[in-house]
């Protein structure tokens, strides 16, 4: 009796807080846009764990996410910057969450290269269809709306940035090395590749104590991408998941100018994404790096406001390529799965990816941001007022999505090392591309 | 009247005809008592130490992937790690900054254990602040080693600089990296290791020294002849605590590298113990990561036999 009895108060209470919880989810619902101060009854303020990595300003939601705040007491976000570097810690910390059903945040961040293994696990994220994010197909292009839906249907992801291509250089560097300071005549110096070398023999003839490029590794990563582009749109997996690193003529594209800028002694030696290279972006180690729309905002956030002015956008040789862009998902551990939808679809709205953009770089994937005269016209005051909109909106929609497969972060991770070492002087250049293939096959496991 | 039970007790166990219910109690105190009285320390060992032992032998027996399938592999994951050129270069850079790290310590800790033993002012004061290294955290001494040692605005590229040294990329080539993580592990640790010497070497009497004294030995005699031989039982259990801690080596060289296990961009200082992270929880598989383990198990034996037989040795009567 005493038993059932208090079995029952506990029934009792467990479908008061269940109401309680119902109300306060029905005070917060319909679309984020729209639930601005209606819910402010409800009592227990929900917080919402936004998980990230990337360097500088990152995924750039500091102002979205105050403005947030400031708008709902019911739903508070906090970001948790977990890291810089995605394939080698966010990731795979991310994935040992994701299995132990614990730790992830409400709300994660997803670099296009775990993409193919998020993909291939449904079990691990809340389907954001049954909070009615489905109507958001028409603001994604086609293949960044379905790289976020699993093989079953099931839709996890909502699109952030798209990469785009630029060179972000260092305006006062090149002026010191009598090259022409202004972005469209630097644009003009270099419509190739080899004609960029060029330009970087020159620069590095004239200035002693800084390097023509911060290291190999984003140079790659561009050429890799405008090479994908030409072969397929794959890198490291064709379509079936096979590893076609030696195969790709766009690695090998990619590993042999890495190889010449090493050669010529043009590199600073930096690995993108350590504490070295955002120290080395902020003393001028360096005059160039590749720089897709996301990576703005990295240099702008490492070099600090002692770098405005300084640094400026030019185009990229060769044309365009789409290295990067992120997802948001739930996982499916989180507790408000419903405020967490909310939030990702708040964080990949039409105005708050304008508003990144604007503020910090991130090329939205948002078509009907794209389409946004704020986006199209705007400029990026640390970056010398470079017209940014410009330079990256008027490409967006012609970016193709290349495909990364399941284990493209650990493949990926292999073949930085390689492409460092040789620039380190860890590996022999003539040994390096056979090196590179053989660590491939050693991550893909 | 308790100090009488034991003894009782004791004289019940050889006399028959008692009530049962009371020998049984007496017994129970005897012989299952002592045992209750030490078994908070077996249950524990036995639940973080022989558990997790048993457990990851079990594991190195499979074979798991990133999907979460298991498939038994006998001693496949054994036989594949000493065909692996990565765990062999983890495990040579481990013993390589071990014997950097270690060798130079133990000198500087007896040396310097040996000065903190004569008489002077601020005596403890002195060597309680040989500790203060030691309760930092090692993020901190990373942190700053890590900045010592940075490759373009780093202190020590500027001073060698000055003998006109060129500057030296401490985290890609494999021996400055082990000095670099080496000297990270000698700052923490030295002063810890001389407050043991310290403690040992009081404990040795002084009418040895006086005796020698006597006989006319030198300091520096009475250094090799009485502290050292005196000395050995510290020095083994110092010398094997390095050996398992340096063996194990994690935090430094993960931090030297941005907190990345890789432990440069090949491997450079990559020990095994982060050989077994990177396995275990960057590429997910879990069994060769557990056979891992069990290699540095083995690893940690025979460093620790070694270095007791040579230590046995040191001061030896010939």
């Amino acid at each position: 009796m005493m038993i059932s009895r208090r079995r029952g108060g506990l029934a009792a209470a467990s479908a008061l807080a269940a109401a309680a919880l119902t109300v306060a989810s029905c005070g917060s619902g319909s679309t984020p846009e729209s639930s601005a101060p209606a819910s402010s009854a409800a009592a227990e303020p929900v917080t919402i764990r936004v998980q990230t990595f990337g360097g500088g300003t990152n995924f750039g939601y500091k102002n979205a996410i105050e403005k947030w705040n400031a708008e709902h007491k019911d739903i508070q976000i906090k970001e948790e910057h977990l890291t810089d570097q995605f394939e080698q810690q966010y990731w795979p910390q991310m994935i040992q969450w994701l299995q132990a059903g614990n730790g992830a945040g409400d709300v994660v961040g997803i670099d296009e290269g775990g993409m193919g293994l998020a993909k291939a696990h449904p079990e691990w994220w809340a389907d954001l269809k049954e909070y009615g994010l489905e109507s958001r197909k028409a603001d994604f292009p086609a293949w960044k709306w379905e790289n976020g839906v699993t093989a079953d249907g099931k839709l996890f992801g909502l699109g952030t940035d798209i990469g785009g291509m630029s060179i972000c250089y260092r305006k006062d560097l090149f002026e010191k090395a009598g090259l022409p300071g202004d972005r469209d005549k630097v644009s003009a110096l270099w419509p190739t590749w080899d004609e960029f070398m060029n330009v970087g023999k020159t620069f590095q003839s004239k200035v002693k104590d800084s390097k023509f490029a911060d290291g190999t590794n984003t140079l790659y990563q561009v050429v890799l991408y405008q090479e994908a582009a030409k072969n397929g749109n794959v890198t490291y997996f064709d379509k079936d998941n096979n590893l076609i690193v030696d195969k790709n003529p766009a690695v090998k594209a990619g590993f042999d100018f890495a190889t010449k800028m090493s050669q010529q002694g043009l590199t600073a030696k930096l690995r993108n994404f350590t504490d070295e290279w955002a120290a080395g972006t902020q003393k001028g180690a360096f005059a160039t790096l590749g720089c897709p729309s996301w990576m703005l905002g990295v240099v702008s956030g490492n070099a600090g406001d002692a770098g405005a002015g300084k640094w400026d956008v030019a185009a990229v040789p060769g044309g365009g390529g789409n290295w990067g862009g992120s997802w948001l998902a739930v996982p499916k551990q989180s507790k408000h799965p419903k405020e967490a939808a909310m939030v990702a679809d708040y964080l990949t709205s039409a105005q708050t990816e304008a508003s990144i953009f604007t503020d910090f770089g991130n090329m939205p994937s948002n078509t009907k941001s794209q389409a946004d005269p704020a986006v199209q016209g705007a400029k990026n005051e640390f970056f010398n007022d470079a017209p940014i909109g410009e330079i990256f909106a008027k490409s967006a929609s012609s970016l193709q999505p290349v495909f990364l497969g399941v284990k493209h972060a650990q493949v990926k991770n292999a073949i930085e090392s390689v492409i460092q070492g040789m620039d380190d002087g860890s590996v022999p250049y003539d040994k390096a591309w056979q090196q590179l293939v053989d660590d491939a096959v050693k991550a893909a496991g | 009247m308790s100090l009488d039970t034991l003894p009782r007790a004791m004289r019940s166990n050889h006399r028959r005809p008692r009530p049962p219910g009371r020998r049984w109690r007496s017994r129970l105190d005897v012989k299952a008592m002592p045992y209750a009285l030490v078994s908070p320390y077996f249950l524990l060992f036995a639940a973080f130490g022989l558990f997790p032992l048993a457990f990851t032998l079990y594991y190195s027996l499979y074979d798991y992937d990133l999907a979460g399938t298991t498939e038994w592999a006998g001693l496949g994951n054994y036989t594949a790690l000493l065909a692996d050129d990565d765990f062999w270069n983890a495990v040579v850079n481990t013993v390589g900054m071990f014997v950097i790290a270690t060798v130079p310590q133990m000198l500087l800790a007896l040396f310097l254990a040996n000065a903190l033993n004569k008489r002077f002012r601020f005596r403890l004061a002195i060597r309680m602040s040989v500790l203060l290294p030691l309760v930092t955290s090692v993020v901190a001494v990373a942190v700053v080693f890590t900045q010592l040692y940075a490759r373009d605005w780093g202190l020590v590229n500027w001073i060698l600089g000055w003998f006109g040294v060129d500057p030296t990329n401490w985290r890609a080539e494999r021996v400055p990296s082990w000095i670099a993580i080496a000297t990270m592990v000698d700052w923490r640790w030295t002063g810890y290791n001389a407050i043991i010497f310290l403690a040992g070497m009081q404990t040795i009497p002084r009418d040895l020294y006086e005796a020698a004294a006597i006989d006319g030995a030198s300091r520096r005699r009475q250094f090799w002849q009485i502290t050292l031989p005196m000395l050995r039982p510290t020095m083994i259990f110092v010398v094997l605590n390095s050996t398992i801690g340096g063996l194990t080596l994690f935090s430094e060289p993960t931090t030297f590298y941005n907190g990345n296990v890789d432990g440069g961009s090949q491997g450079q200082f990559q020990t095994v113990a982060m050989f077994i992270v990177k396995e275990g929880f960057r590429e997910f598989d879990y069994g060769y990561a557990a056979a891992a383990a069990w290699l540095l198990f083995l690893l940690i034996l025979l460093g620790a036999l070694i270095n007791f037989l040579f230590v046995r040795r040191i001061g030896g009567t010939k």
